[in-house]
């Protein structure tokens, strides 16, 4: 394999600390001790730390984004496993037009949606709710969660269904006991990467969300419209630390250029 | 956002997964496929096309001021947004911050990820979750990063000024500059993954014949290389554009109320001045250049490129 030369290094490096500046400055920027947004100069302090827990929205909003996270995910997770199924196993009319539906969201901006929804929901009586945001965002994650089990789906050996069927197995039994584990990994990373999804979204959810229901990041958000403070800093910073947290745990588990790039069992 | 990183593999081939499957066999129950799919389907109709039938539909009523939305069917939304100074000034804005993203992602992210693979093992899987990580954390802390830097105060301008580079502040909150950077920032990863993956398909046996016939290594790169990944450049550019077009957190946190893109138009329709009609019709255009564009590209650079794709 060829070396890299002295440019390439160089690019590289600026590269990267381009990619990172900002992400360590939010983090760096957290530890101040002073009242005001500054370099932590004079020694580092948890006080803004501290000072998230006087502020119970964050926290609330917060277990909303876990909450609204695992169940939307679980959803889009139910509703993508048979759907993969029918379009990987199956030739049948209208296979590409359902799958090229099933991946639209990927297509529709999200400030789009947001606002069709916003529509949407005012009109059907769900603004504002909890059950509003779970049903939007089971919409926009289904595609990453489609993608991954359709890869597991596809590449699966179909013989060892057929064997369970020829021994007397219904065919319940012959997806409980044969197919669903066999696909397993392709459904925990869709889960993975459509609760990622949901818990990152800001555009679309600050439309559908309200003041008593709503998500960290539209709260952040939020917050930052009207003043950036050392506070929405030790936020970002306890946000992007449990991230990458949660980035080394998926990166060892199933790796995460397979994760994003989504090429299933390579 | 990762959010649409997977625009890639639907990019690259609608169903590339299915495509390499054992063709199915014949049917025994033909109606099997759509049972299976009719949960999905049903909550798709309902849950994605009507509210987006009904945003269309919204985008004819008029408002006033007094009144509210008005339930009459008119174009004058789109006639006040096409005859309208103010709104060009934003959608020409929206365009150019655009085109200048996706050129700028395309001249860093294309050498970044072409660097990646030729490095080694450990450092190779290292720099790319650091190139990748991104992607995962919330588009809101990255943002705010950049407002940490750029502000007058800011770490940019006062180092630049200790150093005595510059005076003056740079001003980068509330400009074009600084939407650009920050939006280059948050989209680049999509570009490295685009060409990342078309790389992946390139022998470097190739590049080592090329070398061992007498080619300089610059030959090489742009005789050998570049024809290999220009499909994933072209296919992260449509990405990176289709994002930076819509892109809304960025823009109203960097860009604020001052510099207004169609994005944060829609939104400020909608939430402040609450003109839904208006706001809508926004929205729909705004989903019509998107569809244009994506597909339109798509099915240039797969027709162009059709032997790279297979």
């Amino acid at each position: 394999m060829n070396r890299n030369g002295p440019v390439a290094l160089v690019f590289h490096t600026l590269f990267l600390a381009f990619l990172l500046a900002p992400i360590l400055v939010v983090c760096v920027v957290a530890f101040t001790s002073q009242g005001y947004l500054s370099l932590p100069t004079e020694g580092l302090s948890l006080r803004w730390f501290k000072a998230i827990g006087d502020n119970p929205e964050f926290a609330r909003a917060f277990r909303d984004s876990l909450l609204l996270g695992a169940v939307s995910s679980t959803i889009a997770v139910a509703f993508s496993v048979p759907a993969a199924l029918a379009i990987a196993r199956h030739q049948f009319r209208g296979r590409e037009a359902i799958t090229a539906l099933f991946l639209s969201p990927l297509m529709v901006p999200h400030i789009v949606l947001g606002i069709a929804f916003l529509r949407f929901f005012t009109q059907i009586g769900l603004g504002g709710t909890f059950a509003g945001l779970v049903l939007s965002h089971v919409v926009i994650i289904l595609p990453f969660a489609l993608r991954l089990i359709l890869a597991a789906s596809t590449g699966m050996d179909r013989s060892i269904e057929n064997a369970a069927a020829s021994l007397g197995a219904t065919s319940w039994t012959t997806f409980r006991r044969v197919t669903l584990p066999l696909i397993l990994p392709g459904v925990a990373s869709g889960w993975v990467l459509a609760f990622i999804n949901s818990f990152d979204e800001v555009t679309m959810t600050v439309f559908i969300a309200s003041p008593e229901t709503t998500t960290l990041p539209v709260r952040l958000f939020l917050y930052i419209q009207d003043n950036i403070d050392p506070l929405v800093a030790a936020v970002s910073a306890s946000l992007i630390f449990m991230t990458v947290a949660a980035m080394l745990v998926l990166d060892r588990l199933y790796g995460l250029e397979r994760l994003l790039v989504g090429r299933g069992q390579e | 956002m990762t959010a649409v990183d997977a625009h890639k593999s639907l990019i690259d081939s609608p169903d590339a997964a299915a495509d390499s499957a054992p063709p199915p066999r014949p049917e025994r129950r033909p109606l099997a496929p759509y049972l299976l799919s009719l949960p999905a389907l049903a909550l798709f109709a309902v849950l994605l096309l009507v509210p987006l039938v009904m945003t269309g539909l919204l985008s004819l009523n008029s408002f006033g001021f007094y009144t509210g939305i008005q339930d009459v069917w008119q174009l004058g939304n789109y006639i006040d947004i096409v005859t309208d100074d103010y709104f060009h000034e934003i959608f020409l804005r929206t365009f150019r911050i655009a085109v200048v993203v996706t050129l700028l992602c395309a001249v860093l992210g294309a050498p970044e990820a072409y660097i990646l693979r030729r490095m080694r093992s450990p450092w190779r899987g290292l720099c790319l979750l650091i190139v990748l990580g991104p992607l995962l954390i919330s588009v809101v802390s990255r943002t705010l990063g950049w407002a940490l830097l750029f502000g007058s105060t800011g770490i940019i301008n006062t180092a630049l000024m200790a150093v005595g580079l510059i005076a003056t502040p740079i001003e980068f909150m509330y400009t074009e500059t600084g939407v650009i950077i920050a939006l280059t920032h948050v989209l680049v990863p999509f570009m490295v993954l685009s060409v990342w993956a078309s790389l992946q398909r390139l022998d470097p046996q190739v590049e080592n014949a090329a070398l061992s016939l007498g080619a300089k290594p610059f030959t090489v790169l742009r005789r050998v290389v570049l024809p290999q990944v220009v499909p994933g450049i072209l296919s992260g550019s449509i990405i990176v554009f289709a994002l930076a077009a819509s892109a809304f957190a960025t823009p109203a946190i960097i860009g604020g109320r001052r510099l207004k893109v169609a994005a944060t138009l829609a939104y400020d329709e909608f939430l402040n001045t609450l003109n839904w009609p208006l706001g809508a019709a926004i929205a729909i255009l705004l989903l019509l250049a998107n569809i244009v564009i994506i597909v339109g590209c798509n099915r240039l650079v797969e027709r162009r490129y059709k032997q790279v794709f297979e």
